[in-house]
């Protein structure tokens, strides 16, 4: 007699046959919808500076600094359409910073630059929610981007 | 058997000690969904604050409970399955070490000097002695390892060809991975957080973040092994069966101890300054984890049906009719069931977490507190409380207190925790953050930041934990009620455990530690070196010390 009966080796197949099937839905997801877990790009001061550029008319940098408790910048505007990269750093503890409706969603740490990017097709104000426990000001901290239609001139 | 008075004290105080810290440790757990909810809009009830009770929360329940009740249940089983005792100085330091560590660390908290969370993220700065407590609970659980290794080697020159017992191979494997998990946040804790607590140092936080998960993932393993040695060696004969195959627990407690470390960086995906490609190479590494948690869910689900078809079931399904779920007699049943039926959930859930990018849409979100309650508070905690009440009343010879009521606690907590991880996982599909105090402001109506979507699913939560609180109390009646009562019954240790149905030949491999520590040792290398690379040359400058009520830093004491 074998050491697996058969119902063993049954369900060990199952098992390689989801595992493998969750794998290949992880690697189809970031190829279709360009979905990632932030970038990694070694620190650089002149990240840690709150500003907005924009690079062109739908193309932005936000560069957000997360502090004891706030957000800078605390309001972002853009036209709809924008694609924006978020340099995201941390003049004290740890912060995080979640926008729900976009899956955007990093921590903000001391001494360290996180980055992603993302495209707003839709109009309307996007909550960026502090979402790790920051001292005692935590539940305050919470911006916005606001994505607007364009000016008809 | 009949074991010595000392051995029988040191359990009786490891079990004692913390279920009387949980009963502060589950009040903070209720506060929480009180708070969360709305219906306190303060910082702080009774003049403990949020933070610190749910520092509170997070150091009793998840740190000294687990802690102190894996080192008792290693005695129980090294023990019980070796025939033999471990040795009483060794045994006596490892737990005073643990107690002064738990009373350090208490005072800190208390004092709310050390409202930085069970995670202790630095900047944060807690007071010296929460981290010097944290580690001399640590180093206490490692030292019954080195006592416990001498029994089993004891125990092999006598039995060379024998099976090693499978309690006693969970045992090892589990403190084997708590061993090397905690070297990291040891060095973590006595070589960054101390002298950088005390203002001797600044910190480079992405590495402590590192090292912190390195122990963090395999702490959750250290957690549930002694539920899973509960599974394969108690749970088929408390039902009435037999074990399906015996080779099955042993390959799974192997893989545990090859996967439980080198997947720690999917906590960390959110995290700056690591690489993209060593996240996803520990997240499908974390796959490799859900392997033999498969096949302790065929196994075991084989094991109780083997039961059921022999207490005379008929059909596909009619096995899950017959086992004995209200015996109150068999109580360990009823609390080992309930806590697997809230492991499925658990363990899917957590397969959702280490999913790559799908950590975007639920990290840091009350999704995850919504998981990890069906597992930690699921099987780990039901059969944590569970298996106290069992191991006290027989070493003692007493009868359980309310025998009615002890029975029906486990299927309360499922309940009571089935709806409040509903809550949980709901809100944070919606964005509601984890370690909030919601009542402040998104979920008090007079205030601008009031977010009306998370109103049903906070009342959800709070729903649940009123449940888990109930009968949390209830148990803390049954196992005090226990303890005051007299002894009845001839006082011994004594664990149920199965023969196997299918008991397979000895293969050397499975049982032998070397070969597969060797290849647990090449993994975490693999695994680890880039990102701990990633995490000493990316980042910047280091950071100095904040407390929560201030944003503005405590600077180095001596200038360099």
């Amino acid at each position: 007699m074998s050491v697996i009966d058969k119902s063993e080796k049954k369900v060990l197949m199952i098992s390689g046959v989801v595992i493998g099937l969750f794998i290949f839905s992880i690697l189809y997801a970031k190829d279709k919808y360009q979905s990632d877990v932030p970038e990694c790009i070694p620190f650089d001061k002149a990240y840690t500076e709150p500003r907005i550029n924009q690079i062109d008319e739908k193309t932005f940098q936000v560069f957000s600094v997360a502090s004891m408790w706030q957000f800078e910048p605390s309001e972002i505007y853009i036209p709809v359409g924008s694609e924006v990269d978020f340099y995201l750093s941390s003049k004290d503890v740890v912060h995080g910073f979640n926008i729900t409706e976009k899956n955007v969603n990093m921590m903000a740490v001391y001494g360290n630059i996180n980055k992603t990017t993302v495209r707003f097709d839709e109009p309307g104000v996007y909550k960026i929610t502090c979402h790790e426990y920051c001292g005692v000001g935590h539940e305050n901290m919470q911006a916005e981007v606001i994505v607007h239609q364009p000016q008809t001139k | 058997m009949q074991v010595s008075r000392s051995l029988k004290k040191v359990i009786f105080w490891l079990l004692g000690i913390p279920v009387t810290l949980l009963i502060l440790g589950i009040y903070h757990g209720l506060m929480q969904t009180i708070y969360r909810a709305g219906f306190l809009n303060d910082s702080s009830f009774l003049k403990i604050e949020y933070f610190q009770g749910l520092t509170l929360h997070g150091v009793i329940n998840a740190i000294v409970l687990t802690t102190f009740f894996a080192v008792a249940f290693g005695h129980a089983c090294m023990t019980f399955f070796l025939k033999r005792e471990p040795n009483k100085k060794a045994m006596w330091i490892s737990f005073w070490l643990m107690v002064i560590g738990t009373g350090l660390a208490a005072w800190a908290m208390l004092a709310g000097k050390a409202s930085v969370l069970y995670t202790f993220y630095p900047p944060l700065k807690g007071h010296p002695f929460f981290y010097l407590g944290t580690a001399l609970i640590i180093v206490g659980s490692w030292i019954p390892l080195f006592d416990w290794a001498r029994m089993y080697r004891e125990w092999r020159r006598e039995n060379p060809t024998t099976k090693i017992p499978l309690a006693v191979l969970g045992t090892l494997v589990n403190f084997i991975i708590w061993f090397v998990c905690t070297l990291a946040v040891a060095y973590e804790v006595l070589v960054l957080l101390l002298p950088w607590s005390m203002g001797m140092a600044d910190i480079n936080v992405t590495l402590a973040r590192t090292l912190f998960w390195f122990f963090g993932h395999a702490l959750v393993y250290f957690w549930l092994l002694p539920a899973y040695i509960m599974f394969y060696v108690m749970l088929p004969k408390l039902a009435g069966g037999k074990l399906y195959s015996d080779l099955a627990g042993r390959i799974a407690l192997f893989l545990f101890l090859l996967f439980s470390i080198p997947v720690g960086v999917h906590h960390q995906f959110s995290d700056p300054s690591i690489g993209q490609n060593i996240k996803f190479f520990q997240g499908l590494l974390t796959y490799g984890v859900t392997i033999p948690s498969f096949i302790t869910a065929f196994t075991i689900a084989a094991s109780l049906e083997y039961a059921g078809v022999k207490r005379g079931s008929k059909g596909l399904f009619g096995w899950m009719k017959k086992l004995p779920y209200l015996d109150t007699n068999n109580f360990m049943f009823a609390y080992l069931i309930a806590g697997l039926i809230l492991f499925i959930f658990g363990g899917l859930t957590g397969i959702v977490n280490a999913s790559y990018s799908l950590n975007n849409v639920i990290h840091n979100t009350s999704w995850l507190p919504g998981h990890f309650h069906m597992t930690v508070a699921g099987p780990v905690f039901l059969a944590i409380i569970g298996m106290s009440t069992y191991l006290y009343a027989k070493m003692s010879g007493k009868k359980i207190f309310l025998p009615k009521v002890n029975v029906i606690i486990p299927y309360l907590w499922m309940i009571g925790v089935l709806i409040f991880s509903t809550g949980l996982m709901w809100g944070g599909l919606i964005g509601e953050p984890r370690r909030t105090n919601l009542g402040m402001t998104y979920l008090n109506p007079k205030h601008e930041l009031f977010t009306p979507e998370w109103v049903p699913t906070t009342m959800l939560a709070l729903l649940g934990g009123i449940i888990m609180f109930i009968a949390a109390m209830l148990f803390i009646v049954v196992f005090f009620g226990t303890i005051f009562r007299k002894s009845k019954l001839e006082a011994v240790l004594e664990l149920p455990y199965s023969e196997a149905y299918h008991d397979e030949k000895r293969i050397p491999l499975f049982d032998r530690f070397k070969p597969w520590l060797v290849t647990m040792a090449i993994i975490i290398v693999i695994a680890y070196t880039p990102a701990l690379y990633d995490a000493v040359t990316n980042p910047g400058p280091k950071a100095p010390r904040f407390t929560p009520a201030n944003p503005v830093p405590d600077l180095l004491k001596i200038k360099k």
